[in-house]
């Protein structure tokens, strides 16, 4: 019986030769990442719950403070503390204000074959390397931190068939918030959402990470990308060896299939409150929505390709006096390289707040936070009631040009439309 | 076999884990504190209505969204029985078992109850709700030793004391 990619990881994971879906295995992981969204409960667990606290293997475990960064009051900043003499007791490999989780893991860790949990939803980003990438919760996560170990049920792989290239002004976070207005919210619920064909091979591996972060707004288990020689180029750009390489075999069972040709995906704009509530941009752009605040960044949309859409969006031009225009680097990495290429300056000479690396109004609680019935045009990765700020605010998400241009005009529209 | 009866509060489909506890309350230092804003966004009266040994009755993909363990601690901690829903997001499935917070999945009884109406379910067996039975499914009783033992450190200590 031939595995998907999926399968194979897991069957590495488990040391066994065959795993096939809905079975039940032990797994031993390759990595462990956890944030300052709920470390400092694990920790009380550790310290609180556990007859022998100890922790399998902390090389394995990575802890990075994304969330709340820098603190924004006393109780963040004492869970906080906590997390980092934890890690500091430990042993454990912490980062501080250098980037969204996601990002730092992509560029410092995550290798193609490797199993890995974090207690974070949007771990699915790690398939962009060919990677097993899962999100748990904070016991889930201490299980993990302590035997090295867990359970994994097999899910089954929706496969993806992409085909062709994306049009110019259209973008990976185009097509992946159309194949979840497509599939639905819990359209992949439990599953695999996989990736290949030469549409998918002809993507950066930014553009993949894009596909599969948001792969959990689909309810997916993980979302992996068939791994070519990019994801090798990327592993050794990042001084790390790409070993595990899988692909589906050819008789491979999945659970459905679809194919999709780049070609036919036009701009996006998702509406208020579900992530699967699409609309094209060309509907939504007649209505003239007007905006409160524009957002570029978080773990989906806040890499180097990102800022530099919208740079291209405004530059020699002026936000709207009715907007904050927030903009958000997904790591000190992507930061630096921005302000190299003269990017930040672009931004900023157009109006935008440049912050630190983090997760940002993604999150709605650290920066940028919208008041009542305030409309927010966001690259984040939800736009659920409440999401972002005030319960009656409203979320709409798009690429980085759409929110760019809508930036500019005061309303929801693209780029092409502000020329 | 065990069954339980509850008045019900009926919700929608897909109720994420920021309507379950958003963003901002987050920081307090314990559930107890949180549990007030239990569904806020959506209903932010609901929190003090419900009473112990209520039953959430919800469409499909209840919990998506983000992998908060608070969501399930919150539910649990405003005392609520168990919910039934049509469908179950995955996290937020495993962070309820890990927990201690019953799911039970049902495709039909959303569609046919009225808040306020009382329920009886037959664990492993079926919802009674006035004079009509709907099937229920049983979780694997691994899951079960999980939940009945209060959640997954607990159940672990009680096994092998490997935690």
């Amino acid at each position: 019986m031939g595995m998907t990619i999926g399968e194979k990881i897991i069957a590495r994971a488990a040391g066994v030769e065959e795993v096939k879906p809905n079975d039940i295995h032990t797994v031993t992981l390759d990595r462990m990442m956890s944030n300052d969204g709920t470390t400092h409960l694990t920790v009380d667990m550790y310290h609180n719950q556990l007859k022998h606290p100890h922790i399998a293997d902390k090389d394995k475990v990575v802890f990075i403070m994304d969330h709340n960064v820098p603190a924004e009051n006393p109780k963040t900043a004492e869970a906080h503390k906590k997390m980092r003499n934890f890690a500091k007791e430990n042993g454990i490999k912490l980062y501080e204000g250098q980037g969204v989780c996601h990002q730092i893991m992509m560029e410092d860790y995550v290798c193609p074959g490797e199993l890995i949990f974090g207690a974070d939803s949007h771990t699915t980003t790690y398939g962009a390397l060919g990677a097993f990438g899962t999100g748990v919760g904070c016991t889930d996560f201490l299980y993990a931190m302590t035997t090295g170990t867990s359970w994994v049920m097999v899910p089954e792989t929706i496969r993806f068939n992409l085909h062709g290239k994306l049009r110019e002004g259209v973008y990976a976070r185009d097509l992946i918030l159309t194949i979840i207005g497509d599939i639905g919210a819990n359209g992949a619920n439990y599953k695999i959402m996989e990736f290949a064909g030469d549409g998918a091979h002809g993507l950066s591996i930014d553009e993949r990470i894009v596909l599969c972060n948001l792969t959990v707004e689909a309810g997916a288990k993980a979302g992996i990308v068939d791994p070519d020689e990019k994801v090798v180029e990327y592993c050794k750009q990042h001084g790390r060896e790409a070993v595990h390489m899988y692909h589906s075999d050819e008789d491979a069972t999945f659970a459905a299939v679809y194919e999709y040709d780049l070609d036919k995906i036009e701009p996006v704009v998702v509406r208020p409150d579900f992530v699967d509530n699409f609309a094209t941009l060309r509907e939504v752009k007649e209505e003239k929505i007007a905006i409160d605040q524009a957002f570029v960044g978080s773990c989906n949309n806040g890499r180097l390709c990102d800022l530099r859409a919208a740079a291209e969006v405004v530059k020699g031009k002026k936000i709207a006096d009715t907007v904050r225009f927030l903009v958000a680097p997904a790591s000190k990495d992507v930061y630096i390289q921005a302000l190299e290429e003269g990017i930040i300056t672009t931004l900023m000479e157009a109006g935008a707040m440049i912050m630190n690396a983090n997760c940002s109004v993604c999150w709605g609680s650290c920066q940028g936070v919208i008041g009542e019935n305030e409309v927010l045009i966001s690259t984040g990765t939800r736009n659920f009631k409440g999401r972002s700020g005030h319960p009656s605010s409203k979320v709409y998400m798009a690429s980085a040009a759409t929110v760019a241009a809508s930036a500019v005009a005061g309303y929801i529209t693209g780029a092409a439309d502000i020329q | 076999m065990e069954q339980f009866t509850g008045k019900v509060w009926v919700l929608g489909d897909d109720i994420d884990t920021d309507i379950i506890i958003p963003t901002e309350y987050l920081a307090l230092p314990t559930v107890e504190d949180m549990k007030q804003y239990g569904f806020s966004p959506l209903r932010p009266e609901l929190a003090s209505q419900i009473s112990e040994g209520d039953i959430i009755v919800a469409g499909k993909n209840f919990g998506c969204g983000s992998s908060r363990e608070q969501a399930p601690e919150i539910i649990k901690a405003l005392k609520v029985k168990c919910v039934i829903a049509k469908s179950y997001a995955r996290i937020f499935f495993r962070n309820s078992i890990n927990n201690g917070l019953l799911l039970i999945e049902n495709s039909d009884i959303q569609d046919v109850v009225k808040e306020g109406d009382e329920i009886t379910v037959r664990l492993g067996e079926s919802i009674e709700h006035q004079g009509k039975s709907y099937k229920i499914g049983s979780l694997p009783q691994n899951l079960m030793d999980i939940i009945n033992a209060g959640g997954l450190v607990k159940a672990m200590q009680k096994r092998n004391g490997l935690l």
